[in-house]
């Protein structure tokens, strides 16, 4: 293993995190913000409780992962995607290092900063409403699988787009809808049963659900289903860039 | 200087996806230690077969050896013995010199050594410019941060794809002071260009590439003279059915319809012949109304040798139009 090349990958993206410190700390911190403000204490306070919890407690796992999805997608979807448009990837090709390194890198430098962000979300919600976590363990590995899962899928994104357009278009049209009908803000039991039908086929109702779950053990799907579609749509992530890196698609003439 | 070969290339062929044909079998071998130019125009392959080396682009056929070790097979061996300088300007533009010099050497596997990256900035003239981020830098400092990107692992072989393309005159001659105090250091280097200048300046021995084939490789001061023809061209006042028998000895040809005499001399050699031709022509009154002299275009000598080396017999001088290329 070329561990010299994993850090000096790992380190140049946190760099650029850092050196765009509003950019990609604050701005999800504050969007947030906006949200509990709004319906957390403005609205929520006229929504009651929802299965025992506050409403303003009850939607801070789901807007935890809404920046998690979002942020995960986009910083490593341009991670990758920025040297394959302006050329400097040339050294990353020609470098020893395999792509097992080269994922560990970007991907990796991608989920730290997603995780870093949902607990800076998780700290700032402190401060609007009080919650508890009654599965801290679950609610660590729901943050960690998500941010890689979600990391390794804006990585493919960045892979495969080949404009800006195509870089934006999965994260708007697919991601965006999915989590914001996924639960973030409402329990599925909400909705009426041919919605409820519908909404499981949205895999974002999976996570919000688990991760829900692990803060106050309610859930609208069983919290091994959870789990289990996280863990699959990691492995689909993971078959899908083996693939990309095997047949040197997208990356090399 | 040894002969032992650092990079060996074996039938090396490239087919791109449109079907475009960039190599064609290609053999070559690079010596340790030797400065080799890899000279033809623009889209002879020339970029390709370095790109094929250093991991960029994926051969359709054919093996290279970097150091004994095969690029494909052992990637991690052969890469971290190369060092490439893209053609074009290819920068983070928001990263600072340090920083991206630092970067490439973890990349390539190596442990952050300050004192050597600092030795690599100053002679390239970087050090003061460290901190600075790259898109504060003019072109010329740009390169030499690629050179040092390329020089931070400490590698064995560099390649050099255009290291002249947009650097002033000036800029020029640094690079190729710097490319012979590398050699001087025993580092192995290729480089690519289309100025048979740069070539002549800066290289032990020559391959000219043109449409994917090697055509010839040389030790330069073979192929030098094989290239060096220069020709001078008479208008002629009256038009000649044939050159003068009195003349016959001289390397001259009509054309232009008995218009235009064409002297073809040899750059390389100190007497050219052309006071004599000039004494000879007034002698036997031919009387010219202009002359000019001109050398072959860099297109006209890959014409010539492309024919040399398919027939293996000299071709009578081209006379086409003079084109900018030296």
């Amino acid at each position: 293993m070329n561990w010299h090349g994993v850090k000096a990958i790992y380190r140049f993206e946190m760099a650029r995190t850092f050196r765009t410190l509003m950019q990609s700390l604050a701005s999800p911190v504050i969007s947030t913000s906006l949200y509990f403000v709004v319906f957390g204490t403005a609205i929520g306070g006229r929504v009651g409780e929802i299965d025992g919890v506050s409403y303003g407690a009850f939607i801070i796992p789901g807007l935890i992962m809404l920046s998690l999805l979002s942020e995960s997608i986009s910083n490593a979807s341009f991670g990758i995607y920025m040297p394959k448009w302006s050329g400097t990837i040339y050294e990353v090709l020609s470098a020893p290092v395999s792509y097992i390194e080269v994922l560990l890198g970007y991907v990796g430098a991608a989920a730290t900063k997603s995780v870093l962000i949902g607990l800076l979300i998780l700290g700032t919600a402190r401060i609007f409403v009080p919650y508890e976590i009654a599965h801290p363990v679950w609610m660590t590995v729901f943050l960690l699988l998500t941010s890689i899962t979600f990391s390794l899928f804006g990585f493919i994104i960045g892979l495969w787009a080949d404009d800006f357009q195509k870089l934006q278009v999965i994260p708007l049209m697919v991601v965006t809808p999915l989590t914001f009908l996924g639960g973030a803000f409402y329990s599925i039991d909400m909705l009426s049963p041919t919605w409820q039908k519908i909404a499981l086929f949205n895999p974002v109702v999976y996570l919000i659900s688990g991760f829900r779950w692990s803060f106050y053990g309610i859930s609208d799907v069983d919290v091994g289903i959870s789990a289990a579609a996280i863990g699959g749509f990691l492995v689909v992530c993971l078959g899908a860039v083996w693939w990309i890196f095997k047949t040197g698609w997208k990356l090399k003439a | 200087m040894t002969q032992r070969p650092i990079i060996q290339i074996e039938r090396l062929s490239k087919t791109y996806d449109g079907g475009f044909q960039a190599l064609k079998s290609v053999d070559l071998e690079i010596r340790e230690g030797e400065i080799f130019a890899l000279l033809g125009p623009n889209g002879a392959g020339k970029s390709t077969l370095i790109n094929i080396v250093c991991g960029i682009v994926t051969p359709t056929d054919g093996r290279v050896l970097a150091d004994g070790h095969d690029i494909q097979k052992d990637f991690r061996a052969a890469r971290e013995k190369i060092g490439l300088v893209p053609q074009e300007l290819l920068t983070d533009a928001f990263e600072t010199v340090w920083a991206t010099t630092r970067f490439s050497r973890g990349l390539f596997g190596k442990k952050h050594d300050a004192a050597y990256l600092e030795e690599v900035l100053r002679d390239l003239s970087l050090w003061e410019k460290k901190d600075a981020k790259i898109m504060q830098l003019s072109g010329g400092m740009k390169r030499r941060v690629l050179i040092a990107k390329a020089l931070s692992h400490e590698p064995r072989i560099l390649f050099l794809d255009e290291p002249s393309a947009g650097v002033d005159v000036e800029l020029r001659h640094g690079m190729w002071q710097m490319v012979r105090k590398l050699r001087d250091r025993g580092v192995t280097i290729i480089l690519t260009t289309h100025y048979i200048e740069e070539a002549e300046e800066m290289a032990d021995r020559i391959g000219v590439i043109s449409e994917g084939r090697l055509v010839v490789v040389e030790d330069k001061d073979v192929l030098m003279k094989k290239l060096g023809k220069k020709q001078l061209e008479l208008n002629l006042r009256a038009p000649l059915g044939a050159v003068p028998d009195a003349l016959a000895d001289l390397p001259l040809e009509l054309t232009g319809d008995g218009k235009t005499l064409v002297y073809t001399f040899d750059t390389q050699t100190e007497e050219t012949g052309i006071a004599d031709l000039l004494r000879r022509l007034g002698d036997h009154g031919v009387d010219f109304t202009d002359l000019h002299s001109k050398e072959s275009s860099l297109e006209e000598i890959f014409v010539r040798l492309i024919h040399e080396s398919k027939r293996s017999e000299p071709e009578p001088a081209e006379s086409t139009a003079p084109k900018g290329a030296r």
